[in-house]
């Protein structure tokens, strides 16, 4: 059991990273993003681009580091992979979902929209990729590292929660400390306010996308390195990103953060009792009790 | 010298206009009251004039400048202020965070400024942290007026100050506009409480069905007979 809840909170903490964006996203423009899950496979799947193929390519070599699955390769396809799907999330708000703002669109057009965004995405995957599961490094399993309590862990595992936290505590510093991360708070607060105020909530709105991408492909990569990659993993992630935003309140950073980690035990967990593959059930019905009990989530969130 | 004036302004949030041809006029130095009953357009002319609406007809010149229909977070650089009546606070950022929002378009050092703010509203500065969200309406105020004074703006649009608030501290936000007025800040003020807000004003303007009624000076429309028993209470 404790092994469970270990490999949960590794689980939950990429959860967290995606369920952080879409609660940003949602914080400013008050819009549930269905296509953010596939931000999370474009990630992962630009990553494998990097790492086997251009990266290769141009001759970067291939050794690790030390008893973890990675090397230079993926140092330096981490963050290009980021800085590649933070652009498409801005991409896409440029192109599809301003205009709808524009246009004064319904929640129902919005929807369908990112759903469509959505498919187009993970598609796209199917044919570069094709359907198979792949691996950044294939056939190489690394030891475990025994614990006490008989936990097994393996340094990769360790190192995906130092990566979480190090994202996290970066982005916790940007909105705390700086002039652009307050007025991207103020604008989730009241964006009316900000623009009296001079903030050009345009260009908030564009950071807003931008990192909540970034954070997206990051959780996406760190997945891959965990188990591996799947065209529909970003689609399996959604109903866990989902319960986890709704669980910590929607519109707040903090609660989706622990609301990922929540829902990252629960599913490990109910594996000693259900099959596997009832996991996204198993954080659908966390979703739906907290819908039904509490729908502002344990913190409360934006009001409407 | 005029330092504002909204001419001849056409507007409205549906195809329905609520303005009529309004025209008012902002004297440098001065408080430019607006009163007159509800639905008479008044909050709608404030969000016109700052950009919030953008007007069908007529034009906004403020310091010479046609400022007509350009964006709030542009007009916000001109050197005027708006204080909305309702949601005028960050609710979950600190008090602090909120006058720093305040000062966003500022590049120079606004201490100096942020300390100007804190003595204009004392009881502020021991709450710097607090969210303020949690706040009193009466300190809510503040901080909505602390805000937008931030930028030590020429011009400062309020939307009904003293709604919602306990009579002792109405007295209190009117004086506080008094002293603002005296540091040379002009205002345009839109209110309820007309008879305050004429008490103050050195010109009124009395809006109905989205027309201007009558202007003139303050204290001439509190003589007013008629405007007296028709928007003052008798």
């Amino acid at each position: 059991m404790a092994e469970l809840i270990v490999y949960g909170l590794v689980l939950g903490s990429i959860i967290s990273l995606g369920a952080i964006g879409l609660t940003l996203v949602y914080g400013i423009i008050r819009f549930a993003n269905f296509a953010h899950g596939d931000f999370l496979s474009a990630g992962a799947y630009i990553a494998l681009f990097l790492v086997t193929g251009l990266l290769a390519w141009i001759g970067v070599p291939d050794n690790t580091f030390g008893a973890i699955s990675i090397g230079w390769r993926m140092l330096i396809a981490f963050p290009v992979s980021m800085l590649i799907v933070g652009c498409v999330a801005i991409v896409l708000d440029r192109t599809l979902y301003r205009k709808l703002r524009l246009k004064r669109s319904g929640p129902v057009i919005f929807a369908m929209s990112s759903l469509g965004a959505a498919f187009i995405l993970r598609m796209i995957i199917y044919i570069l990729w094709g359907a198979d599961s792949l691996f950044y490094r294939p056939g190489v399993l690394r030891p475990a590292i025994l614990l006490p309590l008989g936990i097994k862990i393996r340094p990769d595992q360790i190192l995906i929660v130092l990566v979480v936290c190090l994202l996290i505590s970066s982005l916790h510093l940007f909105l705390q400390r700086t002039k652009m991360g307050k007025a991207m708070r103020a604008t989730a607060d009241n964006m009316e306010l900000a623009r009296v105020s001079g903030i050009d909530t345009e260009r908030i709105i564009i950071w807003t996308w931008g990192i909540g991408g970034a954070l997206a492909a990051a959780g996406g990569i760190l997945y891959g390195i965990d188990v591996q990659l799947q065209p529909d993993m970003g689609w399996k992630f959604l109903i866990p990103l989902f319960a986890a935003t709704i669980l910590g309140g929607i519109g707040n950073m903090y609660g989706a953060l622990v609301g990922g980690l929540v829902i990252g035990v629960v599913q490990q967990v109910s594996t000693a009792f259900l099959l596997p593959t009832y996991k996204p059930a198993v954080a659908f019905m966390v979703m739906i009790i907290i819908l039904l009990i509490r729908p502002k989530g344990i913190f409360g969130g934006k009001k409407e | 010298m005029t330092i504002l004036s909204a001419q001849d302004i056409t507007a409205g949030y549906t195809a329905v206009n609520i303005l009529h041809g309004v025209n008012l006029r902002l004297e440098s130095g001065e408080i430019a009251s607006i009163i007159g009953p509800n639905g008479a357009g008044k909050s709608t002319l404030l969000k016109t004039i700052f950009g919030i609406l953008v007007p069908r007809q007529g034009k906004v010149i403020l310091k010479d400048e046609d400022i007509t229909g350009l964006r709030p977070d542009k007009v916000a650089r001109k050197g005027i202020s708006y204080v909305p009546q309702v949601s005028n606070v960050f609710p979950s950022l600190t008090i602090q965070e909120n006058l720093e929002m305040g000062a966003f378009i500022r590049t120079d050092d606004y201490s100096q400024r942020l300390q100007e703010v804190y003595d204009l509203f004392p009881v502020l500065r021991g709450r710097k942290k607090d969210r303020s969200g949690q706040l009193s309406g009466g300190q809510r105020q503040m901080v909505a007026m602390g805000r937008a004074l931030m930028v030590d703006p020429d011009v400062l649009l309020l939307d009904e100050p003293s709604a919602g608030l306990a009579p002792l501290l109405v007295a209190d936000i009117f004086e506080k506009i008094r002293e603002i007025n005296a540091t040379g800040v002009s205002m345009i003020i839109v209110e309820q409480n007309a008879r305050e807000a004429l008490k103050m004003a050195h010109h009124g303007f009395v809006l109905a069905m989205g027309r201007n009624v009558l202007d003139d000076k303050g204290k001439a429309l509190l003589a007013n007979e008629e405007i007296g028993r028709l928007y003052l209470g008798g």
